[in-house]
């Protein structure tokens, strides 16, 4: 059982453990190693192509993060506030969100964009006063929407699961003690939510930074760092993705243990 | 002057809102809009022309070996990742000491937490010709290619859905009475015997989760049979990819769409009155 286990680990482990040293590689080639060298990072770096990507995917993950947060969480109280045919809906909206796989929300997302676009392009360039009208087109914005949407989710199901084992007695005392509504939201529901609310918003984070297949379809010409990753990849790959992936890992890992010393300095209080 | 019911009202439309015009916008639009085109026509510079025909489900058959593939190697991975998974869930729920097991735990899941691209991608080191083929011929197998089959795509399959898989079920066997298993001791059951009526019972709820997670993202699936399956092995996804992005089939690439979301929706159902039945016949054992 033991050894079992450890074989396991160690499946789970050494491709990762293969990608962070080859990403040391001093040589040319990605499947030889030569040497050991740190230059593949510096080479990284210093690509514009990766670093506008980088912030791109950044840009985005933080926009939808934010955006999911504030409206699935103002979903969630509001949800527990309501009964009947309008919380079966909106329940299984959700469902039907988390459900449906990442390239059916990309390409319907695409689909139905492209084709409202063409439909209000041509009226927004009539009714336009000025010289250039704007020309609505997939981009940034279209891949935060999309993502939004799915991690919005994912946060009303996380800071639901939090309000349905929150302790009522303390907002039944703060309203007996002729506390304002908001302020028993503020000093009460507030805080005890917020580590599902912080849950939430670096899950979607994650989610967002790391999707490929929606940007793939939505992104218009924009390339996020999944996105690029990819088709360097199909070009062959170079010991400089090995370097890329070996950051971005380290880079999660980094902000997985800050938001579980978050956490339990929170939960410590 | 609003009174304090209406003003509840009016707070919780508030705060409906602006999720109620997400989820119409970006999911019921467009999924209105995929079923929509799904029965017009492909214009002839690709996209969409309106019309109203069944062309496009009566021609799903050229896309076949896409949905077999999906509907052969999805179940597939998902099985063969529940076998990997359920002893390493048994041992950490069960055997680790119990300092050890949330670290152990946190282990599993990290790679989860970690880019799904560049971890199917390290595969092609591992599968491809300098790999285990190379490590292969020194022990005299020759000849064996990995990279590019069914065998690589089920490979990366079971590692990257292996966290979402163990989670679950040490869960359901973390929750497990130990009672149960005591007693069943104390009667002369042996542990084989204890675990087949009693551990791995109690635990179908959390292999039951485990395995639609898995499942449901397996459907929709893209980046592994991309990556490891070389254009070999493709999945729906694949072919959606290739409809939309490449010959640009639009009416035909919403008809796979569409088809492939009814026949998840269908699996899903079929899965939730099983599990209602079961938990119906937990019940019923319960009273008794």
């Amino acid at each position: 059982m033991r050894l079992y286990s450890i074989a396991v680990y160690l499946f789970l482990y050494i491709p990762i453990g293969i990608i962070v040293l080859f990403s040391f590689n001093a040589g040319r080639h990605a499947s030889e190693l030569k040497g050991l060298s740190v230059k593949w990072y510096g080479k990284a770096l210093d690509n514009p192509f990766v670093i506008d990507a980088l912030f791109t995917s950044l840009t985005i993950a933080f926009c939808a993060a934010t955006l999911a947060s504030i409206m699935g969480t103002s979903a969630a109280l509001a949800l527990q506030r309501i009964k009947g045919p309008l919380k079966a809906i909106f329940d299984g909206m959700i469902y039907i969100s988390i459900m449906i796989p990442g390239i059916v929300i990309g390409i319907a997302t695409l689909v139905a964009l492209v084709s409202v676009f063409d439909v209000l392009n041509p009226i927004i360039a009539d009714v336009w006063l000025g010289d250039k009208a704007p020309k609505l087109e997939l981009g940034m914005i279209s891949v935060i929407a999309a993502h939004t949407l799915f991690t919005m989710s994912l946060v009303i199901v996380i800071v639901r699961a939090r309000i349905a084992g929150m302790d009522r007695a303390l907002i039944e005392a703060s309203t007996d003690l002729y506390a304002s509504p908001w302020a028993t939201f503020r000093q009460v529901t507030l805080p005890q939510l917020a580590p599902a609310i912080l849950a939430g918003f670096l899950l979607s984070f994650t989610f967002s930074f790391d999707d490929f297949i929606i940007s793939f379809f939505v992104a218009g010409p924009n390339t996020t760092l999944p996105i690029y990753v990819f088709s360097s990849i199909r070009r062959g790959i170079t010991p400089e993705v090995n370097a890329i992936g070996a950051m971005v890992m380290g880079a999660s890992l980094l902000l997985l243990i800050v938001a579980q010393l978050l956490l339990r300095r929170d939960h410590r209080r | 002057m609003a009174t304090e019911a209406s003003k509840g009202r009016w707070l919780t439309a508030g705060l409906l809102a602006p999720s109620s015009i997400w989820f119409l916008i970006m999911l019921v639009m467009p999924l209105v809009v995929v079923a929509i085109f799904s029965f017009g026509e492909r214009a002839p510079a690709g996209g969409y022309t309106a019309s109203f025909t069944f062309e496009q489900y009566a021609n799903l058959p050229a896309r076949l070996k896409a949905f077999q593939n999906t509907l052969t190697l999805a179940p597939l991975g998902t099985v063969l990742t529940l076998l990997v998974a359920y002893p390493l869930a048994y041992y950490l729920a069960v055997k680790a000491p119990s300092r050890w097991k949330l670290a152990l735990l946190v282990l599993v899941i990290v790679p989860f937490w970690t880019s799904l691209l560049i971890r199917t991608y390290a595969w092609i080191f591992i599968l491809g010709g300098r790999g285990i083929p190379t490590l292969l011929e020194f022990i005299g197998i020759e000849g064996v290619r990995l990279i590019n089959t069914p065998t690589a795509v089920v490979i990366g399959i079971v590692y990257i859905y292996l966290p979402l898989m163990v989670f679950p079920i040490f869960v359901s066997l973390e929750k497990l009475d130990k009672r149960l298993l005591e007693a069943s001791n104390d009667l002369g059951g042996s542990p084989f015997r204890t675990f087949l009526q009693i551990t791995l019972p109690l635990s179908i709820p959390g292999m039951a989760t485990g395995c639609m997670l898995v499942f449901i993202l397996l459907m929709g699936e893209f980046l592994i049979p991309a990556i490891l399956g070389g254009g070999k092995v493709f999945f729906i996804g694949n072919a959606l990819v290739d409809l939309f992005l490449q010959s640009r089939n639009w009416p035909f690439g919403a008809a796979v769409a569409t088809t492939l979301v009814i026949i998840m929706l269908v699996i899903v159902s079929i899965y939730m009155r099983l599990m209602m039945r079961v938990s119906a016949h937990r019940e019923d054992v319960s009273i008794m």
